[in-house]
């Protein structure tokens, strides 16, 4: 089991979910955050250009079992990218990291079968 | 139409001889009672376009909160302008064009009223404000239908070339002394506040638009649901507070008449708010503070037509039925699929031809005699409903055919529709680079 955590731009998440739910893969959790990147972001507000420290992007989180692991990082990578195929700086990334264990906590039965 | 037109003639006649110091007179004393509610009614109108803002801006998603409170703010901007350069003037002047608008050169830029009294007392600067607040809410309310999709340039040029070539003709026939809708039948078609004016023609139009520019990115298998819906009930307040200075103010007095349009909206909006929670509750199981809100609008819509002519218990039953009818509407929308985002045509349209025709049940026995002594005899409600039938069919042709005329031309300079990258994005994003919520951080 992996859990796979993307982070990726806000505008991108319809894409995202939408390509996800297409691949078949529909247990996600999405959270709002912020942090700094490679992404220098400035903007123009009240006619100064500001650069904000910390960048809003939506962290999405997908805990999979090792064959889906491929499908969801290709699904992800496709559609979170813009500009075109070669992508843009500020376009997010993607952690995946081993999952020890999982539990649905109706039943209580635990690993690959509760994902 | 050429009985109809005759008739009319006459009666032009005998109403010119009757009221034609109603719009310049000068050397009337200012009835100080009539202009303090007048003026109090210039500011509650305005105060339901902010309503409109909060109300709209609640009801759709976070990207899109600002972008759409300003389609209203925007009105405010370039509507006023408009307004006291040509609006009044082809509101309120005399006939031209074969009275398709009206022009009077003393109303541009309102140069020529500085000192004019009306014949009812008040200053003639405060009748223009008055109705210039009706002139800016009308096409803000057409922002429902498109929202969350709708280029602001696009939008912005879209309400200028609205206002000039659609409101401005509509207001002119329905409520100048001269336009010919005020004056067929016997007493005229009956839209004391604006049905006809503001409610169906911005409701159609709005249809017209949604259809045109085709539904949401991902309408309707994604679920779209309103930000903040303490916004949306604070607007809906705003919008019933305000809306006894749109219906109450359109007595143009401050006597018996106001008051009677003001019993008439508040019962309307109680009796609409309640039809709609009874209905959810039934249909759906829960009564939803949204349900409340639509039917606050759904009844004062429908009362707004009808204020003026309808005793308290007809705008019980209006407000009923006009909550009944823009529940099916909005159901059967649902159906077919269209995406009216935040149901301008569902709301303002259907139940401003709800008002507009069933209020012919109900009005005062006093104002049917009135209307059979000037029709010369007898004066039936059916008669009357075949009046009110025609100006409602004249100002749905007329706004459906108009819009798409100029969001077809419009189209080809200004791209309408938003991109899909700036619809992703949101519109507050895209168009203003700013964030409703937290100017840097979504959290």
């Amino acid at each position: 089991m992996k859990l796979i955590t993307a982070i990726i731009r806000e505008r991108q998440l319809d894409k995202v979910r939408e390509a996800l739910i297409e691949a078949d893969i529909k247990r996600i959790t999405v959270s709002r955050v912020s942090g700094h990147g490679q992404q220098r972001v400035e903007e123009m507000y009240r006619g100064q250009i500001i650069v904000p420290d910390l960048i809003p992007k939506v962290k999405i989180e997908i805990a999979v079992n090792e064959e889906f692991v491929k499908i969801t990082v290709d699904t992800i990578l496709l559609a979170a990218r813009t500009n075109g195929p070669e992508g843009s700086v500020g376009d997010g990334k993607i952690f995946i990291t081993p999952l020890e264990e999982c539990i649905r906590i109706r039943t209580g039965e635990r690993g690959g079968s509760a994902i | 139409m050429k009985i109809i037109s005759k008739k009319s003639l006459f009666l032009l006649v005998l109403f010119f001889s009757a009221t034609s110091g109603l719009y310049a007179a000068d050397g009337v004393a200012i009835d100080s009672g009539a202009t303090a509610w007048m003026l109090t009614s210039t500011a509650l109108v305005l105060l339901m376009v902010p309503g409109l803002a909060l109300f709209y801006g609640g009801l759709v998603r976070t990207k899109n909160v600002l972008g759409t409170i300003m389609h209203s703010f925007i009105a405010m901007g370039i509507i006023s302008l408009l307004w006291v350069i040509v609006g009044y003037s082809m509101s309120f002047g005399s006939n031209v064009l074969g009275g398709w608008f009206g022009w009077n050169p003393d109303y541009f830029f309102l140069k020529g009223i500085d000192t004019s009294i009306m014949s009812a007392g008040i200053p003639e600067y405060v009748f223009s404000m008055f109705q210039g607040k009706f002139a800016i809410i009308t096409p803000a309310l057409i922002a429902g239908a498109i929202a969350e999709r709708v280029s602001f340039k696009a939008y912005c040029f879209f309400i200028a070339l609205w206002s000039v070539l659609v409101y401005n003709p509509l207001c002119h026939w329905v409520w100048a002394s001269d336009g010919f809708l005020f004056n067929i039948g016997a007493k005229g078609a009956i839209d004391f506040a604006g049905g006809t004016v503001v409610h169906i023609s911005a409701g159609v139009s709005g249809l017209i638009a949604a259809l045109y520019l085709g539904a949401r990115r991902g309408y309707p298998y994604q679920v779209i649901r309103p930000n903040n819906m303490v916004l949306v009930m604070l607007g809906a307040g705003l919008l019933w507070v305000g809306w006894f200075g749109f219906n109450a103010g359109s007595s143009i007095s401050s006597g018996l008449s106001t008051a009677q349009a003001l019993v008439a909206t508040q019962v309307a909006a109680a009796a609409g708010a309640i039809t709609w929670i009874l209905i959810e509750a039934f249909h759906q199981g829960k009564a939803t503070a949204l349900g409340f809100a639509s039917g606050i609008l759904a009844g004062l819509v429908a009362v707004t037509p009808a204020a003026g002519v309808v005793q308290p218990y007809g705008g019980v039953i209006l407000g009923v039925l006009a909550s009944i009818i823009c529940y099916m509407a909005i159901q059967l929308k649902n159906k077919l699929g269209y995406d009216d985002s935040l149901d301008a045509f569902g709301i303002h349209g259907v139940g401003g031809i709800v008002g507009a025709l069933l209020l012919v049940f109900f009005v005062r026995p006093s104002w049917m005699s009135e209307a059979a002594t000037a029709a010369g005899g007898s004066w039936s409600v059916w008669n009357q409903l075949g009046i009110q039938a025609l100006a409602v069919g004249i100002a749905v042709v007329y706004a459906a055919v108009m819009t798409f005329g100029i969001i077809y031309l419009l189209n080809k300079f200004v791209p309408f529709k938003s991109t899909e990258e700036e619809e992703m994005a949101g519109l507050d994003k895209s168009y203003h680079g700013e964030r409703g919520y937290g100017m840097l951080n979504a959290n």
